[in-house]
């Protein structure tokens, strides 16, 4: 994954943008997101992966307990997470992690940051 | 959603302080939530206590004896699923101090089993480092051994107990394998773990770390993901196809119930007549016949009539539970529960409701936010309980004629669904009006993890329905034949000129007509007032009462039909009515009993009896207005 740390401002945008469509999200909120990283640190969320897609996940933006919750089930920073099916109408939706599937609504969903989805075939 | 009426009770008994001379130990069974907990702890003590393929369903701790080969006894303590000791919500808080030693009613074990999914081991393992720091003697036990097999997972338990430093045990409690293992650590030394390093418990990620070089040191190789599960998923999960394919199982549940039930309630319904024509062909005539016949048989006979349409819900039930289609519901469900303000986890509570409200608000304990939890308790009295059932289908069977309206839909079957519709739909409106009020919260995330399907073994839905048909009996042959024999006598007194009154002028019938001025807007007459009296008692024994009371009514005693009588005295507005009210009304002591202990005080059961009688009268005066 190295080689593709081209997460700079702009050019994140614009991959950003067919994906801000697909999810129905208000194209502000990924700006305002965009522009609270300070660091060149993961922009994408667990929202912005489709079903058969994984990532690593890079940070959870919860309050520390429920941070705690979801890391005992698995959802640990460094952790492959796959995204699953959803309930019908998109939320929520079913992550594999750690052995286990499990559901989160899309509002915990892109509070979970990762790194640069990889693509993988769809089961 | 297994017992009404506290019988829990009946089954688990008390933990008794431990003797001097048995040397009986106490052991505490403990583990992430579904990772067979319960099953064990059945399979160990011999008792049935509730199980079924979802997180959360044992929401307090309950004990029960294992009889050991040598003759001794062991006390095995059955708690609620754990993730960490760090609890989050009330079912978790019971195990945490059960283990800890920090509740009152339950002394400290001296031992735990501890129950982890062998076809997750990896992440359950976590759990391990805080139990085995309480330094207590522990078997581990890897459950689940058939699934491990069939999908192909391997873990080397000699390397893993030495690992850990504690003897391990791979079993699976639902095929009863490797249970030896089990009782011989029960019956031998118990030893202490041995003392190893353990990781900051505090710290998630270094548990996680550890759980993993503790597993592939034990060279634990994890199954293939089940393969069905993802089928039965892209199923019940398609956006199209998974609501047609539930609406199509419910719609086929409630059309059986009309039809291949009907011939079951024939055959009861003839047994019962012709017995009790029997008996009043046999005995002379006195008032001991009249309450054998009029009260027991007339009145607890109708309601008995029912069982085998409430086993065939509950065979229904029993299937959506140990499948593991409950969970994916609730996901589905999360959507309507999150635009009125609840979450996903209410939703298991309010479908287990179907079965009965007491089990469903005390499953409630595994909502962590305390006002969610409280709009929970107060919605759930208005999904259709099995006690509202058997009045539905009578009135149902009453007053709506049988037509096809479409090959496989009947208008009885339409009536029915409309009826449980009718019940979710005022829960979802008064969760609103909870939510976006005195009841409003932050929001807690949405955590629900989704269990792989199984196949429902015959043994346990069996069991099921054994444990359904001694609870329904009970209540017939304890609560309600108590209420049937009261209206009896009240029915008989007072006496004037040595000669019992008429109904209408006895107790019951006086009672029936002071009520019946303020039940007259709803269509009712002062014998359906009776009924609704009794029905406070519980609901299905307006069934009893009404039988009882047109029994003792009609002249021509061997020809009484109950549906046939109610068709007499209620019009079809009056008739609707009815069912509104049955649908609204809180007309269930047990279930105030448990709001109240639940939420440790009067107020809440209180509000909600007041809320729920207001809309339920408001209710059925509109139909009754409206339909006339």
């Amino acid at each position: 994954m190295g080689g593709q740390k081209l997460l700079s401002g702009t050019k994140s945008r614009k991959l950003k943008g067919p994906i801000d469509k697909n999810f129905r999200r208000p194209h502000t909120e990924t700006v305002l997101q965009l522009s609270s990283n300070s660091q060149n640190e993961p922009t994408a969320t667990l929202m912005d992966l489709r079903r058969g897609d994984s990532a690593t996940l890079a940070s959870i933006e919860l309050p520390v307990d429920d941070a705690r919750r979801l890391m005992e089930l698995g959802f640990l920073p460094g952790t492959e997470i796959t995204a699953g099916r959803s309930a019908p109408g998109g939320d929520p939706r079913v992550f594999r992690v750690d052995g286990s599937e499990i559901a989160l609504r899309r509002e915990t969903a892109r509070l979970l940051k990762i790194r640069l989805p990889r693509k993988s075939k769809a089961s | 959603m297994s017992d009404c009426n506290g019988c829990h009770a009946a089954t688990v008994l008390a933990l008794p302080e431990r003797k001097g001379a048995a040397p009986t130990a106490r052991v505490a069974v403990i583990g992430p939530p579904n990772s067979g907990k319960t099953t064990l702890f059945n399979r160990l003590t011999g008792l049935r206590q509730k199980v079924a393929n979802f997180p959360g369903v044992t929401v307090e701790q309950h004990t029960g004896v294992a009889q050991l080969a040598d003759g001794r006894e062991a006390w095995i303590i059955d708690l609620p699923g754990v993730y960490s000791l760090s609890p989050r919500s009330e079912d978790e808080q019971i195990a945490h101090d059960v283990l800890t030693g920090e509740r009152h009613d339950t002394p400290k074990p001296e031992a735990v089993l501890l129950v982890l999914d062998a076809t997750n081991l990896a992440r359950h393992l976590m759990l391990a480092a805080p139990i085995l720091s309480l330094g207590l003697p522990t078997l581990v036990i890897l459950n689940m051994a058939d699934d491990l097999r069939k999908r192909g997972g391997h873990v080397d338990l000699k390397a893993l107990a030495a690992q850990l430093g504690a003897p391990v045990a791979l079993i699976s409690a639902r095929q009863g394998e490797g249970l030896e293992q089990v009782f011989d650590f029960l019956a031998g030394a118990m030893p202490k773990p041995a003392l190893r390093e353990l990781p900051v418990l505090q710290d998630v990620p270094k548990c996680r770390e550890w759980a993993g070089r503790i597993g592939n040191q034990a060279r634990y190789r994890p199954p293939v993901p089940p393969k069905w599960t993802r089928r039965l998923d892209a199923l019940f999960l398609h956006p199209v196809a998974g609501p047609l394919v539930f609406a199509f199982v419910v719609i086929l549940v409630f059309q059986s119930i009309f039809t291949y039930a009907k011939p079951l309630m024939d055959g009861s319904d003839w047994l019962f007549d012709h017995s009790g024509h029997w008996v009043a062909t046999h005995m002379p005539e006195s008032l001991l016949r009249s309450l054998l016949i009029d009260g027991v048989w007339k009145g607890v006979g109708s309601v008995i009539k029912f069982l085998p349409q409430v086993l065939l819900l509950f065979l229904f039930i029993g299937i959506l539970e140990d499948s593991g289609y409950l969970a994916r519901a609730a996901m589905i469900a999360d959507r309507t529960m999150a635009k009125v303000g609840l979450q996903g986890k209410s939703f298991i509570p309010l479908l287990s409701a179907y079965a009965c409200a007491v089990p469903a608000i005390m499953s409630t304990r595994t909502i962590e936010n305390k006002r969610d939890r409280i709009a929970t308790i107060l919605i759930a009295p208005f999904m259709t309980c099995s006690a509202r059932f058997p009045v539905y289908t009578l009135i149902v069977l009453a007053f709506v004629p049988s037509r096809p309206l479409l090959p496989f839909l009947s208008s009885q079957t339409v009536a029915m669904i409309g009826l449980y519709a009718l019940g979710f739909v005022m829960a979802v409106i008064t969760a609103r009006v909870l939510k976006s009020s005195i009841l409003k919260s932050g929001r807690t995330p949405f955590l629900l993890e989704m269990p792989s399907y199984r196949w429902p073994t015959l043994q346990s839905l069996g069991l099921r329905l054994l444990d359904r048909s001694v609870v329904f009996l009970r209540r017939a042959g304890t609560v309600i034949l108590l209420v049937t024999v009261v209206l009896w006598v009240a029915a008989h007194v007072p006496f004037s000129h040595g000669k019992p009154p008429t109904l209408e002028n006895s107790l019951a019938g006086t009672v029936g007509r002071t009520i019946e001025p303020a039940i007259k807007p709803l269509g009712f007459n002062w014998k359906i007032g009776i009924g609704l009296i009794t029905s406070f008692a519980a609901r299905e024994t307006i069934i009893a009462t009404l039988g009882a009371i047109y029994g003792m009514d009609s002249a021509d005693e061997n020809n009484l039909n109950l549906q046939k009588a109610i068709h007499r005295d209620l019009t079809a507005g009056g008739a609707v009515a009815l069912l509104i009210f049955f649908a609204f009304a809180m007309q269930c002591i047990s279930t105030i009993a448990v709001v109240r202990r639940e939420t440790a005080g009067w107020k809440w059961p209180l509000v909600q009896f007041a809320y729920m009688s207001i809309v339920a009268y408001l209710g059925a005066f509109l139909a009754f207005h409206l339909i006339g």
